[in-house]
């Protein structure tokens, strides 16, 4: 196969022209990272798809009105899946409106203020804390903290805002330590570690000339932050905090166990309620006829495309702050 | 000395018809055989016309340098030799090269054997994350089946070829990432010369290294040239000058002079090559 | 200098960053309670026929074997299945379509699968497995799990493979290797550490999803070895013991979360520690 003497014409030599065996490999192997490439769009087609066609028969049913009716009656089979959507939103807002503030405190700590030795072992640790699987958040949730609630912070509150007036129908009724603020908060702790991951790795984009001419002109160190880090990371900010959105909206596990499992929409939201996930997965297995069934899957569907828009939301702000960081 | 043909360069806005100055070297006591002809040899990156009709030879067991200032499109020029090129999309090379007569840019070349007979080693040493051994070993398995001890022999030639059996003949299983510089290279150049190519493209080989590890390289590019024809680029004049018989002077993608090293250095037909020789600019 | 305007910037400075700090230990005061409640309650739990026995029917004695088997089988088969799909993938990505608007595509799709609600994958496969078939099963479990998989594998794949330098991939296309090769022998070799510590990660985020396996592999009571039946998990088992009114259900499920617990912060601890290994081989 090697060196042949070559002759001076113009057509290509044994020595030089293509064998047939080489290139197979090559095309069998790059057929199969193609393959793989359409393979994970195809698993989101999958997933979109069997969950159209599941939800079909509700789709088919109850039209809109399955967005509009709180009523959830298995026996009459009628279902509306107001009810769970709310609770899925509420609880999600809860959960941003405690997290993020406190994810940005805890990044700003870990970005600014933490001393070098300490800055490791707390990143390693947040970053240990974000793989803990939600039941153990749900499970913490029912036995720790709903109590704790309930003995403590419930009456406070029904006690104090519950009187405020404007807010105080958001804090009527029993202590019941579980429902949708105990859901909420234990949403927030479950999703803390992940903005403020999140959030850290985008602090650190900004570069290390900008902070310091910003220290440069005698700037404090809030001023630093709020001033000229924020600004210039802030499309991944948002980017972060939509995807801590994104991973709220679709959590089952830590929210299941303290929601309560009721289909209502109460104003208070000390009162139980239900949420998209922790209907399905309470109810699923239980589900007989086709309408209760699909009638999740609906739900699941809705919770799917939410999460679907916001994550891409979210991606697309991070991929922009990619580019500015010149990755 | 034969004589050069004085030609007189026309630049044109377009595509010049320039034929730039060489030595006609077929009438000569020492006439070697021509190993790779570049012909009307146009180069693109996108758009970006980066070699404009570029035609010179690089003849057998010999040393050709090619230098010019940064950008001017050696290291351009010397991918196109073992088509490293196409590894990216959007380069493409019009016109012919021609090895042993024959054209290695038509597209049903063999790219893996046009490589496997033109060696190529790069500016940073880039040894394979695997043994000593198997690094050698590496391109040899892809094309010959050697038994145990042959194979060893091989590596054993290829690296006391490359100035490097003495150091690491007792550390053969040890990572290739634990030499330093110099020897990483230098194992490169083992691991290029271990196939047997009959062409070895440098692309500036010493660039990373410290001066003596590149004395070490320099004395192994004139070793080589016994059994190999050497293409080398190189940004530095005096090892060009050093190491090499030809030496071919490229600047902004064209080729302007092209003649026998002696001559280049000393008597330069064209004011530019003299200027950029003296380090007027560059 | 106005004296007021820069005493309230320095007082909202040290508000602002007293703020921040009350964050931080408050966040992590939150989790190290978490943590702790789950070690004491868990620690209680556990005795040696935790390992040995299966769950038993309320107000018995038990353990969780079955649970601890059946999620090894659905994680392993999971992993198994997910983990060469997301590889190739990931290998797509970094070394073929790169930033072709195909890859683009998959790059952006697989982002959105790595923090989608876990619950629709359950779903999906329900309908594309359990339902068709007319019965749970560890398969349905592992497939669901394996689509978890997928997009962790696929994100460390192309990161890590990214970092494998050009110039040694075009080292070993000098020599002739064909690309599928190149990849396999060079560039997986390169980035091996880093895949390993993908399909670590990708464990560790499996072994504790609870959602998907609801309505796939559902739960045993009993021992089984039948992929084609309903299997226990640990996951199910600690949401169905820690929702019943019973005592010493509850304190199985303790017990269980802690053994996921260790046993997840063992995968990441590892990983990370591979991870550092992969970086000093430089």
């Amino acid at each position: 196969m090697r060196r042949t003497p070559v002759s001076t014409t113009e057509a290509t030599p044994e020595s030089l022209r293509s064998t047939g065996s080489g290139i197979s490999a090559d095309k069998i192997f790059g057929f199969f990272a193609y393959a793989a490439g359409w393979g994970v769009l195809l698993i989101l087609s999958g997933v979109i798809i069997s969950l159209a066609l599941g939800a079909m028969p509700a789709i088919k049913a109850f039209g809109l009105n399955f967005f509009l009716t709180e009523t959830w009656n298995p026996v009459k089979d009628v279902y509306g899946g107001l009810a769970p959507i709310y609770g899925t939103l509420v609880t999600s807002a809860i959960a941003m409106i405690v997290a993020v503030p406190v994810s940005f405190g805890i990044a700003i700590f870990l970005t600014e203020l933490a001393p070098d030795w300490l800055k490791r072992p707390l990143g390693i640790a947040i970053e240990l804390l974000a793989g803990i699987p939600s039941i153990i958040y749900g499970i913490w949730g029912l036995f720790s903290f709903a109590p704790f609630l309930q003995q403590y912070v419930q009456p406070f509150l029904i006690d104090t805002l519950g009187n405020v007036p404007i807010i105080s129908p958001l804090f009527q009724g029993p202590p019941y330590g579980i429902g949708i603020l105990t859901a909420g908060l234990i949403l927030s702790i479950m999703i803390l570690p992940f903005i403020t991951s999140i959030m850290r790795d985008v602090f650190e984009t900004v570069p290390p000339m900008l902070r310091e001419s910003a220290y440069g002109v005698g700037a404090t160190t809030w001023e630093v932050v709020w001033k000229v880090v924020l600004p210039f990371c802030s499309t991944g900010v948002v980017g972060g905090v939509m995807l801590g959105l994104g991973r709220a909206l679709g959590e089952t596990m830590a929210v299941t166990f303290v929601i309560g499992n009721a289909h209502r929409i109460s104003a208070s939201i000390l009162a139980p309620g239900t949420t998209i996930s922790a209907a399905i997965a309470n109810e699923f297995t239980e589900a007989i006829g086709d309408l209760y069934t699909s009638s999740l899957i609906e739900l699941g569907l809705f919770l799917f495309v939410i999460t679907f828009v916001v994550l891409a939301i979210a991606r697309l702000m991070l991929m922009r702050l990619e580019k500015r960081a010149g990755k | 000395m034969s004589g050069a043909e004085r030609i007189t360069v026309e630049a044109d806005t377009d595509l010049p018809e320039t034929t730039t100055p060489m030595t006609n070297n077929d009438t000569t006591e020492e006439a070697s055989n021509v190993k790779i002809s570049v012909k009307d040899l146009n180069f693109y990156y996108d758009t970006h016309h980066a070699l404009k009709q570029i035609s010179m030879p690089i003849r057998e067991r010999q040393v050709t340098a090619f230098i010019g200032p940064s950008g001017c499109g050696k290291s351009t020029l010397l991918r196109i030799f073992n088509r490293m090129y196409d590894l990216y999309p959007k380069q493409k090379a019009v016109g012919e090269v021609l090895f042993d007569g024959v054209n290695i840019l038509s597209p049903n070349t063999d790219l893996n054997l046009l490589r496997a007979r033109i060696g190529m080693v790069f500016q940073k040493p880039t040894p394979f994350p695997m043994s000593i051994y198997d690094n050698i070993a590496f391109g040899v398995k892809l094309y010959e089946r050697l038994s145990g001890a042959a194979m060893a022999e091989r590596i054993e030639q290829s690296l006391r070829r490359a100035a490097l059996w003495d150091e690491v003949k007792d550390k053969l299983k040890q990572s290739g990432l634990s030499l330093s510089g110099g020897q990483q290279q230098r194992l490169c150049i083992a691991r290029a010369i271990a196939v047997k190519p009959e062409v070895l493209l440098l692309d500036e080989p010493a660039s990373a290294l410290d001066p003596i590890s590149t004395a070490k390289i320099e004395e192994l590019v004139d070793e080589l040239k016994t059994d190999y024809t050497i293409a080398i680029v190189t940004h530095n004049m005096q090892q060009a000058a050093r190491v090499s018989d030809y030496t071919a002077f490229m600047y902004l993608g064209e080729l302007i002079e092209f003649d026998r090293t002696s001559t280049v250095f000393t008597s330069p037909a064209l004011k530019q090559t003299q200027d950029y020789i003296t380090g007027r600019f560059g | 200098m106005n004296r007021t305007l820069y005493h309230t910037r320095k007082v909202r400075n040290v508000v602002a960053l007293g703020l921040s700090v009350a964050a931080a230990g408050t966040g992590l005061l939150i989790l190290a309670l978490i943590l702790a409640t789950l070690f004491i309650n868990g620690f209680a739990a556990i005795k040696p026929s935790i390992f040995t026995e299966m769950t038993p029917p309320p107000g018995e004695d038990g353990g969780l074997l079955n649970a601890i088997y059946g999620s090894v089988m659905l994680t392993f088969v999971g992993i198994m299945t997910g983990t060469p799909l997301g590889i190739m993938a990931g290998t797509y990505l970094a070394e073929y379509g790169r930033s072709s608007r195909l890859a683009q595509l998959v790059r952006f799709i697989n982002d959105i699968l790595l923090s989608a609600p876990s619950i629709a994958i359950g779903i999906f496969i329900y309908e594309i497995m359990v339902a068709p078939m007319g019965h749970f099963s560890a398969w349905a479990g592992s497939m669901a799990l394996a689509v978890i998989v997928v997009p962790v594998v696929v994100r460390t794949t192309e990161d890590m493979l990214k970092l494998v330098p050009n110039t040694l991939r075009e080292s070993a296309s000098a020599l002739g290797t064909p690309k599928w090769r190149v990849i396999l022998s060079v560039c997986y070799r390169a980035a091996r550490n880093g895949m390993i510590t993908g399909v670590l990660l990708a464990l560790a985020r499996v072994s504790g999803e609870t959602a998907p396996l609801l309505f796939t592999a559902l739960n045993n009571q009993f021992f089984s070895t039948n992929m084609n039946a309903p299997m226990a998990n640990l996951p199910v088992v600690i949401y169905q013991m820690a929702l019943s009114p019973y005592d010493d259900w509850q304190e199985l499920a303790w017990g269980g979360a802690l053994i996921i617990t260790i046993g997840i912060l063992a995968l990441n601890i590892i990983a990370r520690y591979l991870a550092s290994l992969g970086g000093a081989r430089r």
